[in-house]
């Protein structure tokens, strides 16, 4: 599984109320949320966004509210992937259970600018910054993240398994 | 290896004698929590499992809070949405308008949280009933969806952090102050991914509504959870409000922090959160002249009887200050009730401020109090972010309710012991 994009670089501590603010919250329709994406910290974003262009920030991404409206407005933009110094929790678990790749690089977000094209390879964890030649690893996920990722979210991995079964839900 | 309060409550709950940090377990909940914000994406994704019925109808908690009463005709649907689910799945605690509450004050007055309990919510104040001694979090709406269908949840076993209080605050001093002091201190992801662990003989001097309060902003420093050793305050305030079974569980003597932090609670000052990180944060001795347009007095976070009572032991007998709006949110009608007869809503509405029925309201931008292009609030509520209460170019202060009050008093942020 690969992604290819334009790199929308921030800093660190964008919370989910910039990702997503409030007054948007009254609907849960990816498309209307995709359409607010980023508002209160990039006015231009959701101009500019192509389907596969990649976002690339510093530390404690997503920081705030649970509200997974903000990955999904994300995921629902058209972008391919977050690349970040580190994540916030409950953003990084909504990320991993509605299917939104994340990364965890340091190097790589000190190594990328806004603008430049990178590409990444999630089975390897390899990010590659295309517009200055240069690659880095990042962190990989534990086995049963890479599934759910797989399953494309954490309700299809779940109705993967049998209900029934005495096999754990998450395969731990 | 010893354990600490949270992996104690977690192995118990994953069926496991031992647990070390970094782990990954799947755990039985005793509670799952969602709002008319979080629930009608949870409710989807519940649906799209395609579970006929909830794991345990007693275990499932609806609280439409953020935009009700319902503030337009897009939150009346969401609502309805909730509404619904909640009838077709018999939820037994749904609540309505009417019986509901701020779910961050009502959960635990209705008894739903008591120690030892593992619970997650689809917000992230959920923190908030670790100041029960209970493991509680916040996750998003899939988390939800999959706790309701299966009734358990995976985890990441965190590390943790310890802070010892000693010492008795000062006055107007109040668990808000103390832990925008702790967040200021550590910064906004300084207990990233970790447990906070809160004992010491600090703790008998700090009553549970200023425990409530320090659990409620333990993600506003990144963390996992926040928890309390459980005290006789604790079991009064169990023993009054749940009939529930409970656990109490203690860190063991060679349980691994990965930091230690002793808190002198007598050293620490008013404290205000200053635009745009609740870790922004200075003394009420260095706040300088800070003009405001709006006072907000109430929320998850300082919405309970003992902060309306210390709001309106300021406001009696004085006036807000022409110009400035301030309102107040009692965090359930229960408390509406009590500050009524004590004649704490007489001495608010007498002042010039204004009372609200319990709703999360202005504080993330919803209704009841948003703020225009250019205007400050102080508030009692718990983030700062850019417009996270209106417009992106206003601003929030984030304070105790104490400092809240008297700065309605003055029009500007300002010390209560100066008043």
């Amino acid at each position: 599984m690969k992604a290819k994009g334009k790199v929308f670089k921030y800093n660190d501590n964008v919370d989910t109320d910039v990702i997503i603010p409030a007054r948007y919250l009254n609907t849960s329709d990816p498309k209307e949320l995709a359409s607010h994406c980023m508002e209160d910290i990039d006015k231009e974003f959701v101009k500019n966004v192509k389907q596969g262009d990649i976002i690339v920030a510093g530390k404690n991404f997503g920081c705030g509210s649970s509200r997974e409206h903000a990955p999904i407005a994300i995921k629902a933009s058209g972008v391919s992937c977050v690349i970040a110094a580190n994540f916030a929790r409950i953003f990084y678990r909504n990320s991993i259970n509605i299917g939104l790749p994340i990364l965890e690089c340091e190097a790589a977000v000190n190594g990328i600018e806004a603008g430049d094209e990178a590409e990444v390879d999630f089975d390897s964890g390899v990010i590659r910054n295309l517009t200055r030649g240069t690659a880095f690893k990042a962190q990989a996920y534990p086995e049963f993240m890479k599934k759910i990722m797989a399953a494309q979210g954490l309700v299809n991995y779940i109705k993967a398994k049998d209900a029934k079964s005495e096999e754990k839900p998450y395969g731990l | 290896m010893g354990m600490t309060m949270s992996q104690k409550i977690l192995a118990a709950h994953a069926g496991l004698k031992n647990v070390e940090p970094g782990q990954l377990i799947e755990a039985d909940l005793d509670l799952v929590l969602g709002n008319d914000i979080t629930a009608p994406v949870a409710v989807k994704e519940f649906e799209r499992t395609g579970c006929k019925a909830v794991f345990d109808k007693n275990k499932v908690a609806l609280v439409p809070d953020h935009f009700t009463p319902n503030k337009d005709i897009k939150a009346a649907e969401q609502c309805k949405l909730l509404r619904e689910f909640a009838r077709n799945m018999d939820v037994k605690n749904y609540f309505e308008v009417g019986e509901m509450g701020i779910e961050h004050c009502l959960i635990p007055e209705k008894g739903l949280a008591v120690p030892g309990d593992l619970i997650i919510g689809a917000d992230s104040h959920t923190c908030t009933y670790g100041a029960l001694g209970a493991f509680s979090t916040g996750v998003g709406s899939t988390d939800m969806a999959a706790g309701m269908a299966t009734g358990k949840c995976w985890f990441k076993v965190p590390m943790a952090i310890k802070f010892v209080l000693r010492g008795k605050p000062q006055r107007w001093v109040s668990g808000k102050d103390v832990i925008l002091y702790i967040i200021g201190m550590i910064g906004v992801a300084g207990a990233l991914y970790k447990s906070m662990e809160f004992m010491g003989d600090g703790l008998g001097h700090l009553s549970m509504d200023d425990r409530f309060t320090m659990a409620n902003m333990a993600i506003e420093a990144g963390a996992k959870n926040g928890i309390f050793m459980v005290d006789d305050q604790t079991l009064d305030y169990v023993k009054k409000h749940s009939t529930k079974p409970y656990k109490i569980y203690e860190p063991d003597s060679d349980a691994e922090y990965e930091r230690v932090y002793e808190i002198d609670l007598s050293k620490i000052r008013p404290t205000v959160a200053f635009p745009h990180l609740p870790g922004n944060t200075r003394t009420i001795d260095d706040v300088g002249e800070v003009h405001v347009d709006q006072v907000v007095i109430g929320s998850c976070t300082n919405g309970r009887i003992s902060d309306l009572r210390v709001a309106a032991g300021i406001l009696k007998g004085r006036k807000v200050k022409k110009g400035i709006r301030c309102i107040v949110f009692p965090g359930t009608q229960n408390i509406y009730l009590e500050a009524l007869k004590e004649g704490l809503i007489t001495d608010l509405v007498e002042s010039g401020a204004v009372v609200s029925t319990p709703t999360c309201g202005p504080c993330l931008g919803g209704h009841m109090g948003i703020l225009a292009k250019g205007e400050r609030a102080v508030s009692t509520t718990n983030r700062n972010f850019v417009g996270r209460m209106g417009h992106t170019e206003s601003e929030v202060y984030l304070a105790s309710p104490a400092v809240a009050a008297a700065s309605a008093v003055t029009g500007k942020i300002t010390d209560p012991g100066a008043l």
